[in-house]
């Protein structure tokens, strides 16, 4: 059997279903081997766009999702994605083709040492140099992927390795000599952790992304609900818990809700669960925590004591943390009532921020169109995200309602990441809504990834917050430079409408909130991706916003 | 990448204070020595020596990591190279229980009958051995602590140190059970 043919065959053993991809020289033999496969694959129209798709698939199937490219462009063109799942551990597998080995280091054409490029954006990258080798480097590559903290995983095949023939044998089982995730906690601090909750007079936990991703809805649930603690998320961690429950805050952050920003300040006793205390979250980590004892629970030992001494610390995977967590507390205390000092705090916060933060004064804006979407599109519904005030307009504005349905790229930041992630997901799910709520600038740089949602047929809705700007600099550049502009303006930007139609999909412009309502209807019916051009006010700024190098307590509220 | 600097000295002539050993098994093969290069760079942690080189088992290599840092720094970076799938084992060694050595070549210019003999005396004082001498200079092979390296150094510094070169530091940890 041939190294490309071996290749097919152990993701076909890995049950994967669907691999987004762009051919070329270096992964010919690749190709070829596809023909027949029992595989899906899609063709992307930019490679960067094959990472992102991947990632979005991997989100919602919480298993790795495949990528392939040809060597040097096309491997460096998955880079962003690659960077975009490292930053947000996200499981990807990506196979990139390589020059025949023999010309390994002759700066041939289009050779990039892309294990090299790759090294610090992924868990791990294999390159293989002989065809015997492929089998069992696809199973380690999975399951590095896709155990302990996920994450990316890049598999470089030199040409010649592909088309080589060798006697394969598949693993059904392999073991990773340095490599060790930890998955049980240690009871003894289980143990301590409890006394420290106990003892807490205003507790409040604090979940991330990890809850996500080691799908610990229910046990998260049933820890608040037992505590009755007020519960915050990270951004990453936003849908971590139902954004309409009675105990949900939102997300904290630079652009977190104020009143969970204002309560994380105000607590005692912190439970950080599959959180990292990332800057964006935090604000200073030397002022955040201050006089608060805080307990960490993480899958991953170098997130313990990185950015932030905890007291205690809890090493495994958040789910059976959790469980265990929640098995000992339900021994010590009953159900707590629903009415506290600490939660009617709770409340009054919330009161008073809505009563503060005024609504930008226009007919249609980011905020309502925003709670819009939420009002149409079923609980159930996917939702994904650009960068930028887009993306922070969705963290404040669109609860998330099931658990584990909103992404975003909130590691690395990565516009032009929603909506190939979009089609991704929709990949994954392929009988659920998917939304990607967008900005103009991010949207401007994957748009062509609409010819795949429409001969794919995996039909999208892209929320278009239409500002004519790159906004969110915009923002930074009304606030911190005096209003100087420089480089934001999106002059004689296309009109997205149309773009949508050229590529045989849906444009509706949305000019009014009635208007809206009938696009989002429409959208939502529609058997192809719907683009839906809302045109806002440039000047609408995002509120509230802790600066940079602020702590949470300086937020600003209003403009 | 392997400099050295001269770690604190304590009184009783050994380095302490804020000096870490830190003791690695890695998988034997290409692109290991990078990633863990790459990983300090990257992270921003501040490596005085690295060492590597084979060890008793075929498939195995021991680097051998100091640093003059404070004790979370070198926590973390423990943690993070744990991380390194190539990295199979890592420890921070105790310092007390931890024999350690380093080697030093240093040429030096020896022009008189006086300077040379005075020379040879320090090198048999610090147990050092002559490896080459020259019309105009002497080749000085020096192993132990840092220290005690620095303190050769220091002595013949003023003849005129005409070319250095050092290992970094190699360690294990005392007793069988490492
Ligand atoms: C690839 C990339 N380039 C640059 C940036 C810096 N950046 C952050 S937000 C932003 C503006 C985003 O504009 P747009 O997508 O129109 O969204 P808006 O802020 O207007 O909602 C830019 C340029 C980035 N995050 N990613």
């Amino acid at each position: 059997m041939s190294g490309a043919k071996a290749l097919i065959s152990a993701l076909e053993k890995e049950g994967v279903e669907v691999i987004f991809g762009l051919p070329g020289g270096a992964n010919l033999p690749i190709y070829d081997a596809l023909v027949g496969a029992n595989v899906r694959h899609i063709l992307v129209r930019h490679e960067q766009s094959a990472s992102h798709m991947a990632d979005g698939y991997a989100r919602i199937k919480r298993k790795a999702g495949v990528c392939f490219a040809t060597s040097g462009p096309g491997a460096t063109n998955l880079v962003t994605g690659i960077a975009t799942a490292y930053a947000d551990s996200s499981p990807v597998v990506a196979v990139t083709g390589q020059v025949p080995l023999n010309m390994i280091g002759k700066d041939a054409f289009q050779e990039t040492d892309i294990i090299g490029v790759a090294n610090p954006c992924t868990k791990y990258a294999f390159q293989p140099r002989s065809p015997a080798e492929i089998p069992e480097t696809v199973k380690k590559a999975f399951y590095i992927a896709e155990s302990g903290r996920p994450g990316p995983v890049l598999v470089d095949i030199p040409k010649d390795v592909q088309t080589a023939e060798a006697e394969m044998k598949f693993p059904d089982l392999i073991k990773v000599r340095g490599y060790n995730p930890s998955t049980e906690a240690d009871l003894s601090e289980v143990g301590r952790a409890v006394e420290l909750i106990l003892k807490a007079e205003k507790p409040i936990i604090m979940a991330g992304g990890g809850v996500i991703l080691s799908g610990a809805f229910a046990e998260l649930q049933a820890l608040a609900e037992l505590l009755m603690v007020p519960v915050v998320t990270t951004f990453k961690g936003k849908g971590a818990f139902p954004e309409n429950h009675p105990l949900a805050m939102g997300p904290i952050g630079m652009h977190g809700h104020a009143e969970a920003n204002k309560i994380i300040i105000e607590a005692d006793c912190i439970l950080a669960i599959g959180a990292r205390f990332s800057d964006r979250s935090v604000g200073r980590f030397d002022e955040f925590g201050k006089g608060m004892s805080i307990i960490h629970m993480d899958i991953d030992p170098a997130e313990i004591g990185k950015n932030k001494s905890v007291d205690v610390a809890i090493v495994g995977d958040v789910k059976s943390s959790l469980k265990t967590l929640v098995k000992l507390l339900s021994k010590k205390i009953p159900k707590r009532a629903s009415e506290s000092p600490w939660l009617r705090r709770r409340k009054e916060l919330i009161q008073y921020f809505s009563e503060t933060i005024k609504d930008y004064p226009r007919d249609i804006t980011a905020k309502k169109s925003l709670k819009k979407l939420r009002e149409l599109l079923p609980a159930k519904g996917i939702v994904t995200t650009e960068v930028g005030q887009c993306q922070m307009w969705a963290s404040l504005h669109f609860d998330v309602i099931a658990p584990g349905t909103f992404f975003s790229s909130t590691g690395l930041g990565t516009m032009g990441f929603g909506f190939p992630a979009s089609i991704g997901a929709k990949a994954a799910a392929p009988n659920v809504p998917v939304v990607d709520i967008a900005g103009d600038g991010s949207f401007n740089m994957t748009e062509n990834s609409l010819a795949v949602s429409v001969l794919d047929k995996l039909p999208v809705i892209v929320f278009l917050m239409n500002n004519y700007m790159l906004g969110m600099v915009a923002q930074w550049q009304r606030t911190f430079y005096g209003r100087r502009y420089s480089g934001v303006h999106q002059h004689n930007c296309p009109d997205y409408v149309k773009i949508a139609e050229a590529y045989g999909a849906q444009g509706i412009r949305a000019q009014s909130m009635t208007e809206l309502e009938k696009a989002i209807k429409s959208a939502l019916k529609s058997d192809v991706a719907t683009v839906i051009d809302i045109p806002i006010d440039p000047d609408e700024d995002v509120y509230p916003f802790v600066a940079p190098g602020t702590g949470l307590k300086d937020m600003i509220v209003g403009g | 990448m392997a400099t050295t600097t001269t770690p604190q000295t304590g009184t009783a002539g050994q380095p302490k204070g804020n000096w870490y050993i830190v003791s690695a098994l890695v998988e034997n093969k290409p692109g290991v020595l990078f990633r863990v290069t790459n990983l300090f760079r990257a992270r921003n942690f501040n490596i005085e020596s690295i060492t590597v080189g084979s060890t008793e088992q075929q498939d195995l290599s021991r680097m051998t990591i100091t640093t003059n840092s404070d004790e979370k720094t070198v926590e973390q970076l423990i943690k993070q190279l744990r991380k390194l799938i190539d990295v199979v084992e890592v420890k921070m060694l105790d310092i007390d229980n931890t024999v350690y050595r380093e080697l030093a070549l240093i040429k030096m210019k020896a022009v008189e009958p006086s300077t040379r003999s005075e020379i040879i005396n320090y090198a048999t004082i610090f147990r050092g051995n002559i490896l080459d001498i020259g019309k105009e200079n002497i080749t000085v092979e020096i192993t132990g602590s840092p220290d005690k390296i620095d303190a050769f150094k220091n002595l013949v510094e003023h003849y005129g140190i005409s070319q250095l070169a050092r290992t970094g530091v190699l360690a294990l940890q005392r007793g069988l059970d490492n």
